[in-house]
């Protein structure tokens, strides 16, 4: 070797030692890899109204959460990916989180038909699915956990008591897909029951803005009130068209004011005599609500509305961190062990709510709204905390069991 | 007897009311895209977003204290304009490549969609519906839905006018029939095209300022007026003086019939399955049958 090639060799031996040098040193700091949570959330498209404040939600839940240090001192990385509102792309983008990315939760989904759609894929990994919205209930299986409130919270509540105040007859009008028909089939069960009888129904689709016949043929049945089921931009125009044509009738719904916040979109009287049953909407007068409501407005101040679903969407990260620090691991049976022990509760702006073992729903605090001539709210009852029970009550038992389907008032468990 | 006759009077009254609104709807949505089709042979993807756009700046200029007839007169207008730019820009390089242009006119309706979520937001406030309501028998009606059966026969009837009686009819007329002999005639058929597309486009700001007072403002609410509009071209034909009318009339029979007796659900369906089978017996349409006949 020439004299500069030995040179040349000494100064990369020395390289290196103190490359290795720094590297051991950094070892001893290096950080815990993120929590990856996996969001699937409709922001553009006819939903994105809704879909917005639940991204929203998520982003101001991680946010607090990492600034008060994460889950068990690894941070919680979003990762968003926007399906608009298209099954197909609802599934692809599932895949995609789940085996890519190697989500360790997936949050989202707004329709019914969103949630079908991605419940088998989630169930062939082991990645826990929160499922963020209310629904028509009835879902009995190990990977999902639903963060909404389902009919024996809102139809169970509100049926009786429209029954009681204005009568035994009901109109129902409803989207015509899954929600909007297990839905119905609810409401005509709850109503067989209070003796009183679905005198009219109507299965609109998806995308219809027009409603003169259908408001004729309310004339025509004149029931004491209408149990309103539709959904979407389109079919909200509803309400537009009844009030133009003076159709005053009292309305009830499980989804009307707290989600899409008709009340503020459409001048009065549109929404008047409108009638809900929900765990969360934005008029709520409580301090923690009160305080709640303030965070965010101050991460987003140009908010439309605080909605059930943004709403729903914040507190199933609490809920997530929750179940991982007291399982101490992220694996979803871990985390199914804690639920199994009833211990799995949060602190929620609505008050404290819990997961029920048997069917991974989630305990609410359930208030009925009206919305009165100015589209201004009044609570009328509070019905105080309502346990999930109905699917507990027909036999399904996630502790012991795992059916991975989903039941309705015709479509029970085989005993 | 009297309370016999009130009643049969109510439920005539009440299906004529019916075709009547169904019929308007129709009409209104396909008069714009029954121009452009007939002139150049466009299918106009962003059809729904010109009506959009009538829509919003109606609302917006309501908001603003503009009367709601002035502010209607803006939406058309400002959809015509808008129509005329994007002819003048892109629409021209496109005449003879169909396929080419639904693709670009279907850029553009994603562009305007999802350029309006981010500017103006995911939902806009209403206005309310004017004129109230009146009754017949034991229904309510609203007042404003007579209004929008006017200004359906209204368009219709402009737009004969129009075509038959003005310069610009005749040479658009020509143009439709042969624009290589219109142009060797000296038809300038450059503005022609631009000039009806405009038209197109300003009838469909008309059909959405028109309905703005009866439904909820999202950026991609134009898809709700698609399936109406394209239907009824493809029934009624490229002629939107011979098609369009009776394609509305033979429409909206049918969907008035199924909406009263069957659902919403049958309604929609029929609407389609009567296209299919008028294109299967007539494949140019109404227009293109009768325009045969005549000769």
């Amino acid at each position: 070797m020439t004299t500069s090639g030995r040179r040349t060799s000494l100064r990369g031996i020395a390289a290196a030692a103190s490359l290795a040098v720094v590297l051991a040193a950094t070892q001893g700091s290096a950080q815990q890899p993120p929590i990856k949570v996996g969001l699937l959330e409709d922001v553009s498209g006819d939903i994105a109204l809704m879909g917005k404040p639940k991204l929203n939600g998520s982003l101001l839940a991680a946010e607090e959460i990492n600034n008060a240090g994460g889950i068990m001192g690894r941070k919680i990385e979003l990762i968003h990916l926007d399906p608009q509102m298209d099954n197909a792309r609802y599934q692809e983008f599932a895949r995609r989180l789940l085996q890519r990315d190697k989500v360790d939760v997936l949050i989202g989904g707004i329709t019914s038909a969103s949630r079908e759609a991605i419940r088998p894929i989630v169930n062939r990994t082991d990645v826990p699915y929160f499922y963020t919205n209310q629904y028509e209930g009835g879902v009995c299986d190990a990977s999902t956990i639903s963060i909404g409130a389902v009919p024996e919270q809102q139809f169970s509540t509100l049926i009786p008591w429209m029954v009681e105040t204005f009568g035994k007859k009901v109109y129902t009008i409803a989207a015509d897909y899954n929600f909007g028909q297990l839905s119905a089939e609810w409401t005509r069960d709850l109503m067989k029951k209070q003796n009183g009888q679905v005198i009219g129904e109507e299965f609109i689709p998806l995308g219809v803005s027009q409603f003169g016949q259908t408001i004729q043929n309310i004339q025509k049945a004149n029931p004491d009130w209408i149990m309103a089921l539709n959904v979407g931009a389109s079919q909200d125009s509803f309400f537009e068209q009844a009030a133009a044509a003076k159709l005053a009738f009292p309305m009830g719904s499980s989804i009307k004011v707290m989600l899409g916040f008709e009340h503020k979109r459409f001048p009065p009287p549109a929404l008047a005599k409108m009638h809900a049953t929900a765990n969360w909407f934005e008029e709520i007068d409580t301090p923690a609500a009160n305080d709640f409501k303030k965070r965010w407005r101050a991460k987003f101040p140009n908010e439309a509305y605080i909605n059930d679903m943004g709403y729903n969407a914040y507190t199933a990260l609490y809920m997530y961190k929750t179940l991982v620090e007291k399982a101490k691991s992220t694996k979803k049976a871990d985390l199914r062990k804690v639920i199994a022990t009833g211990e799995a509760c949060v602190d929620a702006p609505e008050g404290k709510i819990c997961i029920d073992p048997q069917s991974q729903h989630t305990s609410h605090h359930m208030r009925l709204i009206g919305v009165n001539a100015d589209h201004s709210v009044r609570v009328i009852k509070d019905f105080g905390l309502i346990k999930p029970y109905w699917l507990g009550e027909i036999g399904c038992d996630l502790t012991k069991n795992d059916p991975k389907t989903q039941y309705t008032p015709t479509n029970l468990p085989k005993k | 007897m009297h309370r016999r006759r009130g009643i049969m009077f109510a439920e005539a009254f009440s299906i004529a009311f019916q075709f009547a609104d169904v019929f308007a709807f129709l009409i209104l949505a396909a008069a714009g895209l029954a121009i452009i089709f007939g002139m150049m042979g466009i299918i106009n993807m962003a059809h729904g977003e010109f009506i959009t756009c009538g829509i919003y700046v109606t609302v917006i200029a309501v908001q603003h204290g503009v009367p709601l007839p002035v502010a209607q007169a803006l939406g058309a207008l400002s959809a015509g304009v808008v129509g005329i730019a994007l002819e003048r820009t892109i629409i021209r390089h496109l005449y003879h490549r169909p396929l080419d242009s639904i693709l670009a006119t279907w850029g553009i309706s994603l562009m305007v969609t999802q350029g309006m979520l981010i500017v103006l937001g995911s939902s806009w406030q209403g206005i309310g519906t004017p004129l109230g309501s009146f009754k017949v028998g034991d229904y309510t009606f609203s007042a404003y839905r007579l209004v929008l059966f006017g200004a359906a026969l209204g368009v219709l009837a402009a737009l004969y006018l129009i075509f038959m009686r003005t310069g610009y009819g005749v040479m658009a007329r020509a143009t439709m029939q042969n624009a290589a002999m219109a142009q060797a005639l000296g038809v300038r058929t450059e503005r022609m095209y631009a000039i009806s597309f405009g038209l197109g486009a300003a009838l469909a700001g008309l059909c959405g300022a028109l309905y703005a007072p009866t439904m909820t403002l999202i950026p991609t609410m134009g898809v709700t007026f698609i399936i109406e509009s394209f239907v009824t071209v493809v029934v009624g034909g490229a002629n939107v003086l011979m098609g369009t009318a009776p394609a509305g009339i033979l429409l909206g029979i049918v969907r008035t019939a199924l909406n009263a007796w069957y659902g919403q659900i049958a309604g929609q369906i029929g609407l389609l399955i009567t296209v299919i089978i008028v294109i299967r017996i007539l494949p140019e349409g109404v227009s293109g049958w009768l325009s045969r006949r005549e000769r």
